[in-house]
């Protein structure tokens, strides 16, 4: 007797368990989360503050903020910043003063840990929010992250 | 001399098989070396090290602030609480006066990724024991919470939003709204978990009297975290050493002294309720303050052993440092709860059907790179 008892309770309690179901079957366009990827392209927006690469900005007289201190660089945990400075002659004052030649970047070694943001004393580098970093070669995920012939702005110091 | 013909042929024989490292069932990469008769089984081994990163030989490496991006990556379903505690060890050792207002946010994330892990497995397991819908409605949830991480601290899995001394920047003028959004939705979803699967009788068929655990193995083999509390031994980390604003808040532990799987689920679900009254306790009035303690941009542990626990998601996680007071720590230890909840599966499987040893498994809530570290 409790062999059929136990069909009926089961059969109740899955149709109990599709009255759920059966309700988002006829309302899914509400809860629907599914993002049409590769068609909202134009869309879709990350957050402000999402991990997508390090980068480093330059105004329009291509002018960085970087001194080459090299706080990045001491702060990455896996290597993935590599500073290649020299020393040379600061206009303004006639001094020695450093400055970077290349400011390399490897994006196939960054864990996106934030470390060397956090570092940065004169916030010369900064999180950039684009999402598609696949390549068909690795070598290009190794950035030089100034512009060529960029220099550092007038009166940043570290 | 037929019936002794007939005898050998069906003579039963134990045999082995493998189940894993590419089992959908273990979640990942781990072996199990299963020695059965017929559907039964004799003894169930685990087979570890596939995900093996050594990270605690990499921690020796790694400067104290270094250190904390790695333990994102041992139970990336917990990650922010594996960050604070080891946040929480180095603060101690150094004797820092934390801000309240960290403390606060450091709770509320830490509930918001308990709530996180276990819809995921909550989705996982119904998957584990045939029913798919499960999965889509814990994603969905979950899908909230990755998004208040992500506007707050940039990423949805590997935060590393903790650093020692405090956090590494202020929240989101939008967390606070989320939340609350995130807490009332969930509200209304939380019962339809239990409409869905709890209530149901071919799940409890498959679930009630499978796996059984008793209080005192429980002790003898270290299971913590939900495992533990199924089977009645109270060790939540949040009641007995409150740690950050745990000590600020009333509530339950949730316990259950059946010990079998759908205890274990029970505690699991009733956690998620848990978490949320927490989160409402706190989230209204986060003290004004600084986000940060000024610490040296090269920390130094003095000379000696620091050892803090906290409750991940899945159990106690212990973070042991050895200093000898050099930039880099000498040794670093993590107990980890994936590694000795899944030491007794073993004994809770013997006896049963492969198809327990699933059910078993899936409420143990194994995460293998957690295991292997």
């Amino acid at each position: 007797m409790s062999y059929f008892s136990d069909i009926y309770k089961g059969i109740k309690t899955l149709l109990t368990g599709m009255s759920v179901t059966g309700k988002y079957f006829l309302t899914s366009r509400k809860g629907a989360i599914t993002q049409q990827y590769p068609d909202n392209r134009d869309t879709l927006k990350m957050f402000e503050r999402f991990r997508g690469e390090v980068v480093m900005p330059h105004d329009e007289n291509n002018e960085h903020q970087c001194t080459g201190c090299q706080k990045c660089e001491l702060a990455c945990p896996n290597g993935s910043i590599e500073i290649i400075w020299d020393r040379g002659i600061d206009e303004a004052t006639g001094k020695k003063k450093k400055f970077i030649d290349r400011h390399i970047y490897h994006l196939g070694l960054c864990t996106m840990c934030g470390l060397c943001i956090e570092a940065c004393p004169t916030d010369a580098i900064v999180w950039a929010q684009n999402y598609e970093n696949s390549t068909y070669d690795r070598t290009q995920l190794t950035k030089v992250l100034n512009r060529p012939g960029s220099k550092v702005k007038a009166g940043i110091e570290d | 001399m037929e019936t002794t013909l007939i005898k050998s042929n069906f003579k039963s024989e134990e045999y082995f098989i493998n189940m894993g490292p590419q089992h959908p069932a273990t979640h990942g990469v781990l072996r199990l070396l299963l020695t059965i008769d017929g559907e039964i089984i004799k003894k169930v081994e685990p087979d570890l090290g596939y995900i093996h990163r050594s990270i605690e030989k990499m921690c020796e490496r790694d400067s104290y602030q270094q250190i904390v991006h790695l333990t994102d990556r041992m139970d990336y379903l917990s990650s922010h609480i594996n960050n604070e505690a080891v946040c929480l060890t180095v603060e101690n050792a150094l004797q820092l006066d934390i801000p309240d207002r960290v403390k606060v946010i450091r709770t509320i994330l830490g509930e918001l990724t308990r709530i996180a892990s276990h819809t995921l497995w909550w989705g996982v397991m119904g998957m584990d024991v045939g029913a798919l819908t499960t999965y889509f409605y814990g994603f969905r949830d979950r899908e909230m919470i990755n998004d208040i991480f992500e506007e707050t601290c940039g990423a949805r899995l590997t935060m590393n939003y903790n650093i020692p001394g405090g956090l590494m920047f202020d929240i989101h003028p939008n967390f606070v709204q989320r939340t609350k959004d995130f807490i009332k939705h969930f509200k209304t979803k939380l019962p339809e978990y239990d409409t869905l699967l709890t209530g149901n009788v071919i799940f409890q068929k498959r679930m009630k009297g499978v796996g059984i655990l008793s209080k005192e193995d429980a002790i003898s083999f270290g299971a913590s975290g939900p495992v533990g509390r199924g089977s009645g031994y109270s060790c939540d980390v949040r009641k007995h050493h409150p740690y950050s604003a745990y000590d600020k808040v009333t509530f339950n532990e949730a316990l259950k002294t059946e010990g079998d799987t759908f205890a274990r689920y029970q505690v699991r679900i009733q956690e998620m309720w848990e978490s949320m009254a927490i989160i409402e306790q706190l989230i209204d009035n986060i003290p004004e303050g600084d986000v940060q303690v000024a610490t040296n941009a090269v920390i130094k542990l003095p000379k000696g052993e620091f050892y803090q626990k906290v409750e991940t998601a899945r159990g106690e996680l212990g973070v042991y440092i050895i200093s000898t007071g050099t930039k880099n720590p000498y040794r670093v230890k993590f107990r980890s709860p994936g590694f000795s909840n899944l030491s007794l599966l073993n004994h809770i499987a013997v006896g049963g059907k492969i198809g327990d040893l699933v059910a078993s498994m899936a409420t143990l809530d194994l995460v293998i790179p957690d295991i292997d570290r």
